[in-house]
């Protein structure tokens, strides 16, 4: 009877619960017991940026001040993930709770008292990630270290006691300015300042996405339908699951307060829209119109879905042919890659990245177009292919040297394809027309349609 | 440097300061220095000075103090910004001596002009609240007045601070319920996820389960009730499934959430998902799948959060997800994390249908060289196998193929699967156990080895020739084993003593004797009790006759969960569904409630559900004098000076209502209705005459346009000025709601005090229409006539109010409504039959009727105990609508989309008399129920409404021209009443 589900008996993998640390250190304890601050401290209370080297180089805290001892829980959590992509977005302490998003490598820790949303916080993460970007180009340590001042202002308007206050960067960029060269030069002889003293339109505003009084000498307005398939396909080259994702991006320098409406050929395809906030989403019920006021400047108008029902046109095709030799320490590979399907356009910009088992020590290939590089730290083979020709396939061919004495390794890695195909949505969406209402000049209008590869992979 | 006269040395050097305090250093020495800087003109110099106070004044509240009085100053400021970030600094500063400051500030703030400093006001109470709760009361107050608030800026920050002061107060909600709605689409992103968390919890209080039309987990529950009969509860469930209507306001929830399934704000996403999960009908809530799907392409974080939503809600209804299968495919580069979630939902949709194609996939992830998730693969392969008998076979043989793999993990793995797959059939599997047996040689996982043993001893009687030879080699290396598989070794050799002793009594008793002498005591105890057990000697007892009983009892076997199995008592998205433990802090989801609480207290104002409508009319008022409503209704206009005419036309107009209705005392709606509120009203005049005296203080424009809005909602205000009108026209109201709208409509008075842009007027018509003469129906006679009370039946009906008057002699007993001829998806909400009728009197009763929009009419047949008489009811156009106030931006916005065809206009000759603008007005406003728009050009009236059904938007645009000619433009999407109201609304403007 002790052994009623005999010894084998097999636990469910340890929940993130589990994996609370024991220790804990004294600040951190005594940070908690602190009488004043009892439950009531909602969402993010405290920031930490930390580099890939564990090094703690910015950190901010919106209430009272929080240690940065409770990072330590955070190092152990990324020692025990092995690899960066694998730390657990959210990590449970003895007093906080963490939540950390990955970006460029940086880290980005938050710390959480309470029940929160995790989604929220992780979302907010980002969108200050995007900021930075918006703001510096880059979003890297030394961006940030370089503009601290900058940042911190950023994030004080950003974050009001830890909620969300002003998040949209046409908003923020009213309030505190992006740095330029030109202007670090003016601020410094004429001691004017980056910070904006008014509260901007857009803040009061039932479009806060748009600031007031935006004027160009030339109005125009560009769209960028970009798709992207993702496609798993299988050994023998037939598909296991393919989709098409696409989004809209706009590029928009219109004076004034323009209303745009923006309608497509053929609507029916779009099968799931997130919409940008500026959308009218009724209008989008009703007669499958994107109309808008739109933001000033650059921003996502729509990602879509393409129903499933379609079938998806896979625009190339890889042959691959990846041994290994049974007790010796070598193996062939062999791969090339065509064009298919690809409506007359050629496919450019093709890269295969190969992630190889860890057994493989160096390889020895000869491509026919294009340079291939194989890391054997990372174990990962490049091939940077660029535009295929139909006439001459691009061809990748050699030998894989293995370590000896290792097993030979079971499965085939799988090959990630990258590619891009100008002036063509795969889908066949196109637009219709662009129409502006509300302003009186005439603007300039283009769109522009790619297609590339997404998540695509061939399994061999 | 901070010395220094110059900004920029000043600048530069709290840069540097900034620079310390960003990267955790101490500066908190620099303290009084920095602080005298409080009061730069420079705003950047300020701003960081802000910054430095917010993080060292807790340490150093003496000098805190100092800087105090700059920012009492700055809340005065002119600029918002600056009164705002005032606030925030003030509100930030944790010293406790401030307190009382900081309440006066946020309570000033709490009705500034600007709702940007509004909103940072709510911001504060939340702050003032974690440095001293003893406020909490106060601060009650404050969010009270601020729920209020109509700003969309305002709503998610108050919602937040109600969530973190006063989450229990659900009370305060009520009031807000429809407005919070409503407003949802507009408030910023982050405050949606916060009102929408706060919404899922309130409704889970306030309206009753929709699921018990669905079958799953309430009829499970029903079964199990033993003391009625099968029969009895299917009836009952049929029952419910009958009577179930979800409330409106329920309804009004669901459909305001879903447009923000669009949201590219995954935090929306996931709230509103979740609030689909928790409220909304099993059928609908599969509508969040499509989204959530989406949302997978995001970043790796968002990714492993709603994979582990979706795996909660995938155990349990499978449906949702189905369709979207292969999004859950695994790719090779997928994060280990993000795998072993997905694989965990293929493992919940798998299904009869699906699972050949899902194997197929399973295989290839075996392969995967991320052990981690081949391990995890084959363990979902183990349950898929036990879930759907169909493939069980396959799988095992799938299983015992991975068992020559190279890999000992798989391998382990495989073994551990299979051992609880052959527990649940253990029918024929003699091969696969000799199989496994022979493999034990092989593999060196302890997990494993032990299962393996495990497998042999209990099923030893089919293997009766391999067993006793396994433990021979057991023996023989039993000192070098795990602690586990020693257990196992320990147990098998028991078994077979007692099934086989004759072979393997010695080999067992050598088991025993090496396990005395081990080092765990574990091993030392079991050993003890095995052998007290099955060694028969003179002292054991009762016990070893049964001990073949006790070893070889049947085990039931494992079940094969998923983790995600216990997941779903926590709310999900929410941060404790994520640990699986409850966070600080978390609010658990109630129950729903077996009876709803009353649905009338999130009625604002006079807005009041049909059934407390008949209620009212049940008891009949008597004892009220109708003088007392004339003399009310005189003191009124003595009172709104200004609007003498609309005025009197409102008087005269409820005058000829009673005269219609007889002076019976038999209850007649619109009397007794007013009646209830000519309470209310002199009450609001008390209130009014303090308000006036008193300083007016929140006067400002929104504030009063939001009040107007409210009360065009429910209906008539014949001017800006005689709000009181409108309480006194308006239909019954509990005590409650009347008490309310008076602090409403006062407010709305002072609003319109100062700025008498915005006003609404509506009316309603006076123009009774006869429905049934008293010839046709042997003398009962029906008039209705259109009273323009929106929610009265749900939001697409027209009430209507029908007046039966009795001129026979004799009593008419039961008026009712029969059979109902109505046009494709047009409703009727009756009216409650009227048991009696005396002759001579008359009664008003009221029904709504959905008319779909259409002037198409209703015919029903109106029945008494022993007759029936086929009666119409055709609306006039400008019946059909609702009016909706908006600003002239606003207005102008939603005609540049409504143009083209959706625009129809017309040139009329407008009569002399009508040109002056108080004419048109009134006169539109008779001729359809039109909200009127605050114009800022004197020759251009605007009014807007929406359909009752639909609730696309009227605009209706009145230009006057010269040489006593208009222009009427009207842009709705419902282009043919459009048309309609322009053919009806031509002649009203050109006669007199």
């Amino acid at each position: 009877m002790l052994m009623r589900c005999g010894p084998g008996c097999h636990c469910p993998s340890p929940s993130p619960s589990n994996l609370i640390p024991k220790r804990v250190t004294s600040k951190e304890s005594c940070q908690a017991t602190d009488g004043k601050h009892r439950q009531s401290q909602k969402m993010i209370h405290s920031l930490f940026l930390i580099n890939c080297s564990g090094d703690i180089f910015l950190e901010k805290h919106w209430k009272s001040v929080v240690s940065q001892s409770v990072c330590d829980y955070f190092f152990e959590a990324q020692e025990k993930a092995i690899d960066v992509e694998n730390v657990p977005p959210v990590i449970s302490t003895p007093h906080h709770y963490l939540i950390s998003i990955y970006r460029d490598k940086i880290f980005f820790v938050s710390v959480i008292q309470t029940e929160v949303p995790p989604l929220f916080v992780i979302e907010f993460l980002h969108r200050v990630a995007d900021t930075f970007q918006d703001y510096f180009g880059e979003c890297s340590e030394t961006a940030i270290k370089d503009n601290v001042v900058i940042v911190y202002e950023l994030l004080e308007e950003m974050l009001d006691n830890g909620f969300p206050l002003a998040t949209e960067s046409n908003i923020l960029k009213e309030l505190i300015k992006p740095p330029t060269i030109l202007r670090s030069v003016v601020n410094s002889i004429t001691g004017s300042s980056n910070v904006g003293d008014t509260l901007p339109t857009g803040q009061l505003s039932n479009i806060p996405w748009r600031r007031a009084g935006v004027k160009y000498t030339n109005n125009e307005a560009y769209f960028d339908v970009i798709e992207e398939i993702d496609a798993i396909i299988d050994k023998s080259g037939s598909t296991v699951f393919a989709e098409i994702q696409g989004v809209i991006d706009s590029c928009i320098k219109l004076s004034g307060m323009p209303d745009l409406s923006l309608s497509f050929m053929n609507p029916r395809l779009l099968d799931d829209v997130s919409f940008h906030p500026c959308i009218r989403f009724k209008r989008w019920e009703s007669e499958r119109v994107l109309s808008f006021i739109p933001p000033d400047g650059n921003f996502r108008l729509i990602s879509y879905r393409v129903s499933s029902q379609n079938l998806v046109a896979i625009p190339v095709y890889v042959k691959h042919m990846i041994s290994f030799k049974e007790n010796s320490s070598s193996g062939r590979f062999d791969v090339t890659i065509g064009p298919k399907q690809n409506m007359g356009k050629t496919v450019e910009g093709v890269v295969m990245t190969v992630h190889m088992p860890k057994a493989v020590l160096n390889m020895n290939l000869t491509a026919t177009q294009g340079s291939y590089t194989f890391d054997p730290v990372t174990k990962v083979l490049t091939w940077d292919v660029g535009k295929i020709t139909p006439q001459k396939l691009p061809n990748l061919k050699g030998i894989v040297n293995l370590q000896s004495g290792a097993p030979k390794p079971e499965e085939n890695p799988s090959l990630n394809i990258q590619f891009k195909i100008q002036q063509l949505a795969i889908s066949g969406l196109k637009v219709n027309r662009l129409d502006m209402y509300g302003e009186k000049y005439k603007p300039f209008k283009g769109v522009k349609y790619i297609t590339k590869a997404g998540k695509f992979q061939v399994r061999t | 440097m901070l010395e220094s006269s110059k900004d920029s040395a000043k600048l530069d050097a709290m840069k540097r300061i900034v620079g310390m305090i960003a990267k955790g250093k101490n500066a908190s020495e620099l303290f009084p220095a920095v602080v005298k800087n409080v009061a730069s003109k420079n705003i950047e110099i300020k701003k960081l000075v802000y910054v430095y106070l917010m993080r060292y004044a807790e340490e150093q509240q003496d000098l805190a103090l100092l800087s105090i009085s700059t920012f009492q100053r700055a809340l005065k400021d002119p600029n918002q910004l600056i009164r705002a970030s005032a606030l925030r600094v003030l509100s930030s500063i944790r010293v406790p001596i401030i307190v009382p400051i900081m309440m006066l500030a946020i309570k000033e703030a709490s009705s500034d002009l600007s709702p940007y400093v509004r909103k940072n006001a709510a911001h504060a109470i939340q702050k003032l609240y974690s440095l001293d709760p003893e406020q909490k009361e106060m601060l009650i107050e404050v969010i009270e007045k601020l729920l209020k608030d109509r700003s969309t800026l305002v709503a998610g920050s108050v919602v937040m601070a109600f969530e973190e002061v006063c989450p229990d107060r659900i009370d305060l909600i009520h009031k807000n319920y429809r407005k919070l709605c409503n407003l949802l689409v507009d408030v910023e992103e982050w405050g949606q996820v916060v009102i929408i968390h706060m919404l899922t919890r309130y409704a889970r209080t306030q309206f009753v389960s929709p699921w018990k039309t669905d079958d799953d987990v309430v009829e499970e529950y029903n079964e199990n009730n033993f003391y009625e009969s099968d029969g009895e509860q299917k009836e009952k469930d049929r029952n419910v499934k009958k009577t179930y209507t979800m409330d409106p306001d329920h309804r009004l929830l669901l459909r305001n959430t879903k447009p923000l399934l669009q949201s590219r704000n995954a935090a929306v996403v996931m709230a509103v998902a979740q609030l689909y999960w928790h409220l909304a009908p099993k059928s609908e809530a599969g509508i969040v799948s499509k989204s959530l799907v989406r949302l997978l392409r995001s970043n790796r974080e968002v990714q492993y959060i709603v994979l582990q939503n979706i795996a909660t809600m995938s155990i349990q209804r499978k449906g949702m997800f189905e369709p979207y299968l292969k999004s859950f495919y695994v790719r090779s580069t997928d994060p280990t994390m993000i795998k072993t979630l997905k694989l965990e939902i293929l493992t919940n949709l798998a299904n009869e249908a699906n699972i050949s194609t899902l194997l197929r996939e399973f295989q290839t992830y075996v392969k995967s060289q991320d052990k981690q998730f081949a391990a995890a693969t084959i363990q979902a392969i183990g349950r898929c196998a036990t879930n759907i008998t169909e493939v069980t076979d396959t799988c095992l043989n799938g299983l015992v193929c991975l068992l020559s793999n190279r890999d000992e993990t798989v391998v382990a793995e495989s073994v551990v699967v299979i051992k609880k797959l052959l527990q649940t059939q253990p029918a024929h599997h003699g091969e696969i156990i000799k199989h496994m047996a022979k493999l034990l040689d092989n593999i060196t996982v302890p997990v494993a080895r032990a299962s393996i043993l495990w497998l042999i001893g209990e099923y030893c009687e089919r293997v009766p020739k391999i067993a006793p030879d396994v433990l021979r080699k057991t023996a023989k290396s039993f000192t070098n084993e795990d602690d586990l598989v020693k257990l196992q070794i320990l147990n098998l050799g028991a078994k077979l003593y007692l099934t086989n002793s004759k072979q393997t009594k010695l080999l067992t008793q050598y088991v025993l004797n090496l396990g005395k002498y081990d080092q765990s005591y574990d091993i030392r105890d079991r050993t003890r009790f095995i052998r007290q057990l099955i060694v028969p000697n003179e002292k054991s007892g009762a016990l070893s006759k049964y001990a073949k009983k006790i070893f070889l009892a049947q085990k039931p076997a494992p079940l094969l969960e998923s983790p995600f199995k216990d997941r779903d008592h926590f709310q999900l998205g929410t941060l404790s569904h994520t640990l699986n433990s409850r966070a600080t802090g978390y609010l658990e989801l109630s129950d729903w409630p077996d009876v709803a609480p009353d649905p009338a207290v999130r009625n604002v104002e006079v807005a009041e559900s049909a059934k407390e409508w008949t209620a009212i009319l049940g008891k009949t008022k008597k004892e009220k004098p109708t003088e007392k409503f004339y003399s009310e209704s005189e003191e009124e206009e003595d009172e709104s000076a200004s609007t003498g005419a609309t005025e009197s036309e409102s008087g005269s107009e409820s005058e000829k209502e009673d005269k219609e209705e007889g002076s019976s005392d038999e209850s007649s709606g619109s009397s007794s209705s007013s009646e209830e509120s000519s309470d209310s009203e002199s009450d609001s005049k008390e209130s009014t005459a303090k308000k006036t005296s008193g300083a007016v203080k929140e006067s400002n424009a929104e504030e009063s346009k939001k009040k107007a809005k409210g009360i065009s909602k429910n209906r008539n205000t014949s001017s800006s000025s005689d709000t009181e009108s409108s309480s006194s026209e308006g239909s019954s109201s509990d005590s409650k709601s009347v008490s309310d709208s008076r602090s409403d409509s006062d407010s709305g008075k002072s609003g319109s005090a100062t700025s008498s842009k915005v006003t609404t007027q509506v009316f309603v018509p006076t123009k009774t229409h006869e429905m049934l003469h008293r010839m046709t129906g042997k003398g009962l006679s029906a008039h209705y006539h259109f009273s323009r009370q929106p929610d009265m039946f749900g939001d697409h009906m027209v009430p209507v109010q029908v007046t039966v008057t009795n001129t026979t002699d004799q009593k008419i007993e039961n008026i009712h409504i029969g059979e109902k001829k109505l046009p494709l998806g047009m409703r009727i909400h009756e009216f409650n039959p009227i048991e009696c009728l005396e002759p001579g009197g008359s009664v008003t009763v009221s029904m709504g009727i959905d008319f779909c929009d259409s002037t198409q009419t209703a015919s029903f047949q109106l029945c008494t105990k022993d007759d029936h008489f086929n009666v119409n009811i055709q609306p006039p156009v400008g019946e059909l609508l609702l009016p909706v106030t908006m600003s002239e931006k606003d207005f102008k916005k939603e005609q540049g989309m409504l143009t083209g065809m959706n625009e129809t206009s017309a040139t009329i000759a407008v009569a002399p008399q009508n040109s002056t603008s108080l004419v048109i007005i009134e006169k539109v406003v008779k001729a359809a129920n039109l909200g009127v728009v605050p114009s800022g050009q004197d020759n251009i009236h605007r009014f807007a409404a929406k359909t009752v059904h639909s609730g696309s938007l009227m605009l209706v645009t009145v230009e006057l021209k010269e040489s006593s000619t208009a222009q009427l433009i009207i842009n709705t999407e419902k282009t043919v009443i459009g048309s309609v109201l322009l053919r009806e609304l031509k002649p009203v403007l050109s006669q007199g």
